[in-house]
């Protein structure tokens, strides 16, 4: 039995949207335990989330409509994406337009409408958090776009589903050196894209050292829980296409349902195994100061470039 | 022929029209501007609908050589876009004539500035060009001294820009005249058929004396000295022109370059490809740490032309291995240059619609303005979601369609392709990021938060023609992002005798297709599902949200436990910046200022702390200060040679004359 590439969208945006919290929910349960505590059990962002939902909305007194949109654009900005990308199966609704760059850039829309929204608040927090957040990003770009360049060059093409199908049909290209070094660098994307050890510290609580929570300070109630979810979304989403990226093992190559159920749970599994892994990278790593990040940024650049001179050198 | 003859008589009508009185003066000079920007516009469209130039000459007007007019789809596309920027800005000094520019000197400098501009992509021989040219520096130059009685960086400006663009307009000449001595006539179609005989050596100092000219005008580092200057200290509508409009005519005026020479060496691109991403990364580093909102546009102007450039480059470089890729590459700098046109002039004509209300350009002392002035608010922010290429816009569709040419491009490639291509990935990435910053800032502290000076509070919402300029310019910006088939139908046919198309690229009206190479995207969906994904999370935030009857509520925000009351808690535009300023410390190299001065009791107290922090821009620092200083030593030493003797001046004229006979002999 196929399945119509809506509904495959559909199931995609609930595994993203029910499984995104729940990730986080796995890698604070990884790391209470490695740091010899019980901590909450792997629900607790969905019953905070639940919690944040009933409670009343607030604002800062002299905000605009941008600190009520940056919310709603982040959530909406990942659902997109989480229904467009290759992560369950290779036939997601609009196989032909998903590009790899155009997927960057809508996460990056969700990213720029939260930085707006901490200017907005008029406080220092909000700024700090804009501008931190901001400047890493920045750093960050040149890493992804070249690493893009590095994946596109089997095939020529920055479509991200043929980029992904290639790699699922032809396992040496998954191990050739171009490969390896892009998706090296993408480690190190991910990392300061989703903000965790040891570009930012996801469970500070002091102000000064906050990068992302400082951004998002000001919000509670629903607000708060639409960036939490939106924010575990975009974590799953780049976890997801990373282990695709990686390992295509058990895509969906079709529509077909059962396909599409081995799909489900091949994903999730791959994307546990890999949060479990960054958790455990996390509580052995110490955050970096600020300023010396670009190194690391750096680094997973000139891990990019080589892999696309390796790439064009080789074929 | 007759249309453009049209275009140019409206134009200087309209020029003449400025003696009319103050009351009805920029009323009647805009309302005939209006006219000439439709007329052309409107022959624009008909060459790019039609495929056919616009030819014609006539053996008057100008001794020896006649006016040769050849509006081609290339210049076409060129005169469309500078009509839709020129008819945004007039319609902007309509309300903006109450804060500056109603004098008769402006009023016809502008006329002359927008006649010219339109005019320039239509010139079909040397002497037409350069004319024109002229008359377009000139008249700008007026618009750059505008303010020069009341303030002195306007005057200083002023002297930058003539400086420099009569530089660049010397090299142009002589680049031209050297290519037009050597074919049957002075037009450029002669030109073209001649200088393939040329020898590989002139051709390439022709083609860098062009490429130093026009790149001098499109402020491509380190000739960009005079553009945060100029932009900064014009009139907004002037400013938006200059923007929008005249570097444009840089680009237009290296793409002319190629069609005349062809496509030339792999040097002449490396070369141009290296200015690209200097002018790109300096520009974007420049606009994220300037605190200066108009400076701030302009450095960002000279980045968007660095990547245009680094296109053009892109383009040359492929042309001999990879024909697709190379016209691929220039259909996506034409597009980009359209798209920068769009959204800087939406961008210029918001700030001036700020300066209006607030007298101000200092984003420290602005702030607020969401609630004040919603609709320029509203405005600004589509303008810098598109520069900072953020779909669905079309500052997006630009980088995609750049990006997919250089990806393109590595088929087949050399090594020295290969290496070129990926850093010019990498500036396109790093440019993309700063450039990110810098808008978040602009609109960021500019815009939202609080008001952060008195006359930010104050400020009200501008006249109603200073709130259509910008959205005019702001709705072509989501337009040509969501549907781009129309923009890549037309710019398909003007880089077609440049380089034709054989890309396979189709746009879709609701997005961009390259069929050989599997790329396509579609903003249009995106949007479409973006904003349906909103407005289902905004009614799930409804509906699941406050408990009944509990409305939002405002707060005062967090401020370590103490009330914030005051708006200089707030991040100002400069430590946004700082964390970026340190990282590129050794760029940058600011110049900070701390003067602690101690109790006289002990020194252990302070009495007083003064700070201060300069962030000018290093190249005029580094390059063109000593440089400028040595011409003035050298000036000074020189009045030895003139004592005031007779006697010596006519020895001088009789060694320089022997001299003279020497070379000629």
């Amino acid at each position: 039995m196929s399945l119509a590439s809506p509904l495959i969208g559909a199931v995609q945006l609930a595994l993203v949207v029910l499984g995104g919290p729940l990730l986080l929910g796995l890698m604070r349960v990884v790391r209470s335990r490695l740091e010899g505590r019980d901590g909450p059990p792997v629900s607790q962002p969905w019953r905070d989330i639940a919690k944040l939902a009933r409670k009343q909305r607030t604002r800062p007194s002299e905000s605009s409509w941008i600190f009520a949109a940056a919310p709603l654009v982040l959530v909406a900005t990942a659902a997109t994406v989480a229904v467009l990308a290759p992560l369950v199966t290779l036939a997601p609704p609009l196989a032909g337009s998903t590009d790899f760059i155009a997927v960057i850039f809508v996460l990056l829309v969700g990213s720029v409408a939260l930085a707006l929204a901490a200017l907005d608040t008029g406080t220092a927090f909000g700024g700090m958090g804009a501008s931190r957040a901001l400047t890493i990003g920045a750093l960050v770009e040149p890493a992804l776009l070249v690493a893009v360049l590095a994946l596109s060059l089997p095939l020529h093409s920055t479509n991200l589903i043929a980029i992904v199908a290639n790699g699922s049909r032809h396992v040496s290209t998954l191990l050739g050196p171009s490969h390896l070094l892009a998706l090296g660098s993408f480690i190190v994307v991910i990392l300061a894209e989703s903000g965790r050890l040891p570009v930012d510290n996801p469970s500070t609580h002091l102000e000064l050292t906050m990068i992302y929570e400082a951004l998002i300070l000001e919000y509670s109630g629903p607000d708060l829980a639409a960036v939490t979810l939106g924010e575990s979304m975009r974590l799953a989403i780049w976890l997801g296409l990373f282990v695709n990226l990686v390992a295509p093992v058990g895509i969906a190559a079709n529509a077909h349902a059962l396909a599409v159920v081995v799909g489900l749970v091949a994903l999730s599994l791959k994307v546990a195994v890999v949060g479990i892994a960054i958790a455990i990278f996390e509580v052995t790593t110490a955050k970096l100061r600020l300023f010396r990040l670009p190194e690391l940024l750096a680094g997973g650049f000139i891990l990019a470039l080589l892999g696309v001179v390796t790439g064009a050198v080789m074929r | 022929m007759i249309v453009l003859a049209l275009v140019a008589g409206l134009g200087v009508f309209a020029t003449l029209a400025a003696l009319a009185s103050r009351a009805v003066r920029v009323q009647l000079v805009a309302g005939l501007l209006g006219l000439v920007e439709v007329v052309a516009g409107a022959a624009a469209i008909h060459v790019l609908a039609t495929n056919r130039s616009i030819a014609g000459h006539t053996a008057s007007l100008v001794p020896f050589t006649g006016v040769t007019i050849d509006l081609t789809p290339l210049g076409a596309l060129f005169t469309l876009t500078t009509a839709v920027v020129a008819l945004a800005a007039t319609i902007h000094w309509v309300g903006y004539r109450r804060h500056a520019m109603s004098s008769v000197s402006a009023s016809s400098a502008f006329a002359l500035f927008v006649t010219s501009l339109l005019l320039v992509p239509a010139a079909g021989d040397v002497v037409t060009f350069l004319v024109l040219w002229e008359v377009m520096a000139l008249s700008s130059l007026v618009l750059v001294a505008h303010d020069h009685a009341k303030r002195d960086e306007a005057r200083q400006a002023a002297w930058w820009y003539g400086a420099m663009t009569q530089g660049g307009a010397a090299l142009i000449t002589l680049g031209l005249v050297v290519l037009a001595g050597h074919a049957a006539n002075p037009g450029f179609s002669a030109i073209a058929a001649s200088a393939s005989h040329l020898p590989a050596a002139t051709r390439g100092a022709v083609f860098l004396a062009l490429f130093i000219g026009f790149g001098a005008k499109a402020g491509l580092v380190p000739a960009h000295v005079w553009l945060p200057r100029a932009h900064a200290e014009a009139p907004a509508p002037a400013s938006a022109l200059l923007s929008g409009a005249m570097v444009n005519l840089g680009i237009y005026g290296i793409v002319l370059a190629r069609t005349l020479l062809g496509v030339g060496a792999t040097w002449w691109w490396l070369v141009a490809g290296f200015f690209g991403v200097i002018s790109a990364l300096y520009g974007s580093l420049y606009a994220a740490t300037s605190a200066d909102l108009k400076r701030l546009l302009a450095y960002s102007t000279s980045d968007n032309m660095g990547l245009v450039v680094i296109g053009l480059s892109a383009s040359g470089l492929f042309a001999a291995r990879n024909p697709a890729a190379s016209s691929l590459a220039l259909v996506a700098t034409l597009f980009l240059v359209t798209a920068h046109a769009l959204y800087k002039s939406t961008l210029f004509l918001g700030a001036g619609s700020v300066q209006y209300a607030t007298h101000e350009r200092d984003l420290d002392r602005l702030g607020g303005l969401a609630r004040t002035m919603p609709i320029t608010t509203a405005v600004v922010v589509i303008g810098a979601l598109a520069v900072a290429a953020l779909p669905p816009l079309n500052g997006f569709g630009a980088e995609w369609l750049v990006v997919q040419s250089l990806v393109h491009g590595l088929t087949n490639a050399d090594p020295v392709t290969t290496v070129t291509t990926a850093l010019f990935v990498a500036a396109l990435a790093l440019t993309g990021g700063l450039t990110i910053v810098a808008f978040v800032k602009a609109v960021g502290v500019g815009f939202l938060g609080r008001a952060r000076s008195e006359s930010a509070e104050r400020a009200r919402e501008v006249p109603v023609s200073m709130r259509i300029a910008p959205a005019i310019t702001a709705a072509a910006c989501v337009i040509v992002g969501v549907a781009p088939g129309l923009a890549i139908t037309a710019i398909a046919r003007a880089s077609d005798a440049v380089a034709p198309n054989r890309s396979g690229l189709a746009a879709t009206l609701s997005g961009f297709h390259l069929e050989a190479l599997r790329g396509a995207v579609d903003p249009l969906a995106l949007a479409l599902g973006a904003v349906a994904a909103t407005l289902v999370v905004a009614g799930l935030r409804r509906a699941g949200g406050p408990r009944a009857g509990a409305k939002l509520r405002a707060f005062e925000p967090w401020g370590s436990g103490r009330a914030v009351t005051s708006a200089r808690m707030q991040y100002t535009a400069t430590s946004f910046a700082e964390p970026l300023q340190r990282v590129f410390d050794d760029v940058l190299a600011p110049q900070h200022d701390l003067d602690v001065s101690h109790a006289l009791e002990s020194r252990y107290y302070v009495e007083r702390v003064a700070y201060a922090s300069a962030n000018d821009d290093i190249v005029e620092r580094r390059l063109y200060r000593p440089v400028l200083a040595l011409a003035a030593v050298l000036g000074v030493r020189a009045r030895a040679l003139a004592n005031g003797s007779v006697h010596r001046y006519l020895a001088y004229g009789f060694v320089v004359l022997v001299i003279a006979l020497v070379v000629v002999s």
